[in-house]
């Protein structure tokens, strides 16, 4: 090849509009190899298998659970019917265990790649910094949609295997069928992996502060524990509205019959706002930085 | 045909928020098809120049034009015709090593989806990695690690590779296999822009070359211009080394050193016959006589003042 040939073919290489989401599938696949991803998801699909066996023994003797109104909610209503397990699950994951796992892969996603020094080698690819900002933040925002479809789908086998399933009585005591209630999990399943955008957000905002993974996942967790702190002292009710923890177990109004929307839409709204702050923020952020590791 | 140059850089600057002055004012001019050595001691500027070159970091003050176009505004169209070893290699230890160049590929959006395959067997197999394509990155050797980072350069034909310290970590054989890799790159007419610490491999591959140090740009130009900048030295081999040490400062030949059997001066401007037939007829008995060529290092030596692995 001479040269002449070898500047027209470097030079008439257009790209084309669809090869970018090359980059998102290389993503998705490589954060679902992970070992980390794979123990986390492990850890979300235990729990569902825990609560279920613990009420099962509990109740073997036909002895209620809970009985003293303690315990994540709907707990009492799982021995009834197993659906009731997939509330149970997420009422008991969505505070800690959720955002958590969110919040490591968030974390790592820029700082990861900074302390492994692959951030530099994608760059100069050049897979184009806002590209890349954009393409991990819908990476994490799959994997909030996946954690909680692990918890939805565990607590779903769960509870059909070790519970009654069938007609569901709602909270506001009216009776739906089986169909009605698979799409009301599945409804509540979106509306908890929506809940963790936010806190998505952050981590992302995080993660384009430092070059270690380690360190952004241990602020991105930090954060999130010294939130749901703060959501829960009186005194600073004031503050609470704006906390991105707030109205997450709002996701239990869907079990209403009419659904109660007032919460649910403050919900969605804050995880809104929170991912635009810190999305433009990590934005401002990662478009500007020198990159040095 | 007179190509503008590859990289152009002018008064190029990079201030550290702590005040530490990296670069100071650069003026860097490759040419097109060159193999362009690029040398400094440990800290001379050499990395934060390549990583402003590649768009990595913002220069302070001053520009630089890769490939014709202002860097980092451009970095969308310049980039996927330049491949670039930066520092090391760095790899994702839990995906194989052809898994890992799927992804750097796919990190290019100028890279056809539909020749990915082709292309990554084909630069693993460029670089002798064929055979363990299947491994996990994390266990290759340091110098299989740099293999693969070079495969990473050439996933595309490219205009313009940057390599910093190819050859760290690999073997004599390893060595010999990129230069001559190298060697093949620049006869297709790709321009190589190669960091080194190693003066011989820079001597041996580079047609020009740029010494930095402290973060100023020493000197810059064709290889064999640098070295002829520096004079060679004449070397006597006798056992008579304090007789010879007098008759060639007798001829006026200057800064004469004698060490052992190995005599040593500036070279004379007359003929080396006569200086033979001086030193024969002294009684000197001599083994040998020549003009040692000057190397880049002496060059280098006499620009900076110093020895090359002094870190700045």
């Amino acid at each position: 090849m001479s040269r002449a040939d070898v500047l027209r073919t470097g030079a008439g290489r257009r790209p084309h509009p669809l090869w970018s989401l090359g980059l998102l599938r290389s993503e998705l696949l490589t954060t679902v190899r992970r070992w980390r991803t794979l123990a986390l998801l492990g850890v979300l699909a235990a729990v569902p298998v825990l609560v279920g066996i613990a009420v099962r023994i509990e109740t073997r003797g036909g002895g209620t659970v809970g009985g003293n109104g303690e315990g994540p909610a709907f707990i009492t209503q799982i021995t009834n019917n197993g659906l009731f397990l997939v509330f149970t699950a997420l009422a008991a994951t969505l505070p800690f265990f959720l955002p958590m796992a969110v919040g490591v892969v968030a974390g790592d996603a820029i700082a990861g790649e900074a302390g492994a020094g692959t951030l530099r080698y994608l760059l100069v690819a050049p897979a184009g910094r806002t590209r890349l900002l954009l393409v991990k933040y819908a990476t994490v925002l799959a994997f909030c949609l996946l954690a909680t479809l692990v918890v939805t789908v565990s607590a779903l086998l769960v509870g059909a295997l070790l519970f009654p399933m069938g007609e569901l009585t709602t909270i506001s005591g009216t009776r739906i069928g089986l169909a009605e209630e698979l799409g009301r999990a599945l409804l509540i399943a979106l509306v908890v992996a929506a809940s963790l955008v936010g806190v998505a957000a952050l981590g992302l905002f995080v993660s384009t502060l430092t070059n270690s993974g380690i360190a952004a996942m241990a602020t991105t967790v930090g954060l999130l524990i010294t939130v749901q702190i703060v959501d829960q002292i009186p005194q600073l009710h004031a503050l609470q509205p704006y906390l991105f923890p707030h109205y997450w177990l709002s996701f239990a109004d869907l079990m209403r019959d009419p659904v109660y929307w007032d919460d649910l839409m403050n919900n969605l709204g804050l995880q809104a706002l929170y991912a635009a702050v810190f999305g433009s923020a990590a934005w401002a952020r990662f478009t500007a930085k020198d990159i040095n590791a | 045909m007179d190509e503008p140059p590859v990289i152009d850089t002018r008064g190029l600057t990079k201030r550290y928020r702590g005040g530490q002055l990296a670069v100071d004012g650069l003026d860097l001019t490759v040419p097109a098809g060159s193999v362009f050595g690029f040398l400094g001691p440990n800290g001379s500027g050499k990395t934060t120049t390549i990583r402003m070159l590649m768009g990595l970091i913002e220069p302070t003050a001053g520009s630089a034009r890769v490939l014709g176009r202002p860097m980092p505004r451009a970095a969308r169209t310049v980039l996927p015709q330049v491949g670039a070893l930066i520092e090391g290699p760095a790899l994702y230890g839990f995906l194989s090593g052809r898994d890992n160049l799927l992804r750097y590929d796919a990190a290019d959006p100028a890279a056809d989806p539909r020749t990915r395959r082709a292309r990554v067997a084909a630069a693993l197999d460029r670089v002798g990695l064929a055979a363990a394509a299947g491994k996990k990155a994390k266990a290759y050797s340091l110098g299989m690690k740099q293999r693969l980072g070079l495969a990473a350069a050439l996933l595309q034909p490219r205009r313009l590779l940057v390599l910093d310290e190819p050859t760290n970590g690999l073997d004599p054989q390893g060595m010999r296999e990129i230069r001559t890799l190298i060697r093949e790159l620049a006869g297709d007419g790709t321009t190589v822009f190669l960091s080194s610490h190693l003066l011989d491999e820079i001597e041996q591959v580079c047609t020009h070359a740029a010494v930095m140090a402290r973060g100023r740009l020493v000197t810059q130009g064709a290889v064999a211009e640098l070295a002829a900048g520096a004079r060679g030295r004449l070397v006597v081999t006798t056992p008579d080394g304090a007789e010879a040490a007098r008759v060639l400062k007798e001829l006026g030949v200057g800064d004469v050193t004698a060490d052992g059997d190995r005599v040593t001066g500036e070279p004379p401007e007359r003929d080396l016959a006569e200086v033979t037939a001086a030193l024969v007829t002294a009684g000197v008995r001599v083994r040998g006589l020549t003009l040692e060529r000057a190397s880049l290092e002496d060059a280098f030596v006499a620009l900076t003042g110093e020895g090359f692995d002094v870190a700045g």
